[in-house]
């Protein structure tokens, strides 16, 4: 792993190099250098097998964290390439030509964080939130509280007791009054 | 007798890049909806479809009907009030998502587990995926109209699910893989009782084998179906049988053996022509070998020892900051969770990844193409989709 990851650092100068496991290690990529790291590893490195895409949101900090986390199938090793997009410009280039699975996640997420990525089949689609007009919901600002609130009504004819007065009366109704 | 032949080289007619010219208003095309409520799934999912005569020549998959937001609903919760959450994303074998999220957890958190839970963990995943298998071979027979053998499958699932009642306390859903161990240790005669089990298993999976896999129809509309290249593997993120199937033996408890799994004994079940039927004859050995690896636990698990490791407070657990992925071998392929913790109380961000999320969209919508309209449930099927692991 740590070979892996001197290579990479002296050509897409990764940083932050988190080992996990044995064969599970984390590290962070520039924007600019992702793709290119990316296909480096799939190309050069046997990490042929891309596992999951992802987002984070860091709201405190004004960015996503993207993970893309790849696997060689043959030595089993795992790494996670971390990039951080701005919040105020969530934009990232696709790999939809590196792995065709990675359409339906790019879809996912654009739908679900915000986060575009120009030219991946199908992603201004939506995936799973049909008709959906508010903030993508999987952002931390998103306030699901208010949002169903807002959206959902109650019942006409329901109403809300007191357990314990509701209880009492109902148990001994003669000491009413 | 008039003897047809059909002359494909024509018709239906393509565009330069090899896909089909579809032009809905030549009324020579029918656009037609199959599902929310398919015959080839557990669970609701779409499948949009334009056919000429009754060939598929574009599919598209709708998911969204099962969507309940299981990841916001986790980042709002204390890690333990996950626990009881996590095994609703999956309905036939929830203890995968069970051992995931525990693992992560525990592995975040630092917690060595007792040797007997993960004994104990390596049996309810085993069980898990018995009881699954045997769910799909009703769903399998079923969608190509032998709704007897489903009948028979799902009669021994019951069987697993009173062990697993026995065991847990509940049949579908059993919250009993919690951070630390388990809960529960086993009660008393249960292995007897599940040998017992694991022999009728045994017994009408022969007779399944009989009535399916040599059944002329069953092999006339599986063999050469929903074919899936080697080489389509790695790009469409295809794991577990499906993969198996085609003959790259991808199979996490032997590539990277979790729980007790490096201390049994057997081999990743493979096949070669890729097809649907071969797919149902690589579940039905993984079937088997898996009954066969609950008997091994059953010899091995040991008497003696601690069940769950001790916690802290779990209503005021900080969990250090780290983040952290593990997986393990469902019976559709690679079942993961990659969970972010920021330090707090909560999880940052809890990701599901289910095997189902490359299988049933990107692979199907391409496998569909040129299939008879009436054996796209099979194939369905053949992939062993679930669609709320897509949606979570």
């Amino acid at each position: 792993m740590n070979n892996i990851f001197k290579q990479l650092e002296t050509l897409f100068a990764v940083s932050d190099f988190e080992p996990k496991r044995e064969k599970l290690a984390f590290l962070t990529v520039e924007k600019r250098h992702l793709v290119s790291a990316l296909k480096f590893a799939k190309d050069n490195l046997g990490f042929g097998h891309l596992i999951l895409i992802t987002a984070v949101d860091w709201l405190e900090n004004g960015f996503f964290q993207i993970t893309y986390l790849i696997k060689n199938n043959s030595n089993q090793f795992e790494l996670g390439f971390k990039v951080f997009v701005p919040r105020n410009e969530p934009v990232m280039e696709s790999v939809h030509d590196l792995w065709k699975a990675a359409a339906t996640y790019q879809r996912e997420l654009k739908e679900m964080f915000g986060i575009d990525f120009p030219g991946s089949p199908g992603v201004d689609e939506s995936f799973i939130l049909e008709g959906w007009h508010d903030i993508p919901p999987y952002r931390r600002d998103f306030d699901t509280k208010k949002y169903s609130e807002e959206t959902y009504f109650p019942r006409p004819g329901r109403v809300t007791h007191d357990p314990e007065e509701h209880m009492k009366k109902k148990l001994y109704p003669q000491r009413e009054g | 007798m008039i003897n047809f032949k059909e002359d494909r080289s024509q018709f239906p007619e393509k565009n330069p890049d090899g896909t089909f010219k579809i032009d809905l208003a030549s009324h020579k095309f029918s656009h037609i909806w199959q599902g929310p409520q398919h015959p080839g799934i557990t669970g609701n999912m779409s499948l949009e479809l334009i056919i000429q005569g009754d060939e598929v020549m574009s599919c598209k998959t709708h998911v969204g009907y099962l969507h309940r937001g299981f990841e916001k609903l986790m980042e709002r919760r204390k890690y333990i009030q996950c626990f009881p959450l996590v095994c609703r994303i999956c309905v036939p074998e929830p203890d995968f998502n069970e051992h995931c999220f525990a693992t992560a957890v525990e592995e975040l958190a630092g917690i060595t587990v007792p040797e007997k839970a993960l004994w104990l963990r390596t049996l309810t995943l085993e069980m898990a995926r018995t009881a699954s298998y045997l769910m799909w071979f009703g769903g399998a027979a079923g969608s190509l109209g032998m709704g007897i053998i489903g009948q028979w499958t799902n009669y021994l699932r019951d069987y697993i699910l009173d062990r697993f009642e026995e065991l847990t306390g509940g049949r579908i859903y059993h919250m009993y893989i919690l951070p630390g161990g388990v809960r529960n240790d086993l009660p008393v005669g249960f292995k007897e009782r599940l040998l017992d089990n694991l022999k009728d298993i045994e017994q009408v999976m022969k007779d399944v084998d009989n009535a399916l896999f040599t059944n002329a129809v069953f092999k006339k509309r599986t063999v050469g179906l929903g074919y899936i290249d080697p080489s389509w593997i790695e790009p469409f993120g295809i794991t577990g049988p499906n993969a198996r199937a085609a003959g790259i033996p991808l199979d996490v408890r032997k590539d990277a053996p979790y729980l007790k799994y490096d201390e049994l004994d057997f081999e990743p079940v493979t096949g070669k022509d890729s097809d649907a039927f071969t797919r149902a004859d690589v579940r039905r050995r993984d079937l088997l070998m898996s009954v066969d690896l609950i008997r091994q636990i059953l010899d091995k698990i040991p008497q003696n020892g601690e069940f769950i490791a001790k916690l802290p407070n779990v209503l005021n657990w900080e969990i250090p900051k780290g983040e952290t992925y593990v997986k393990s071998e469902c019976t559709r392929g690679e079942y993961g969770y990659y969970m972010v913790s920021d330090g707090s109380m909560y999880p940052r961000r809890i990701n599901v990844r289910g095997p189902s999320y490359t299988h049933a969209v990107a692979l199907m919508e391409k496998l569909a193409i040129g299939v008879n309209i009436a054996d796209t449930a099979a194939l369905m099927v053949s992939l062993h989709t679930y669609p709320p692991e897509i949606e979570r």
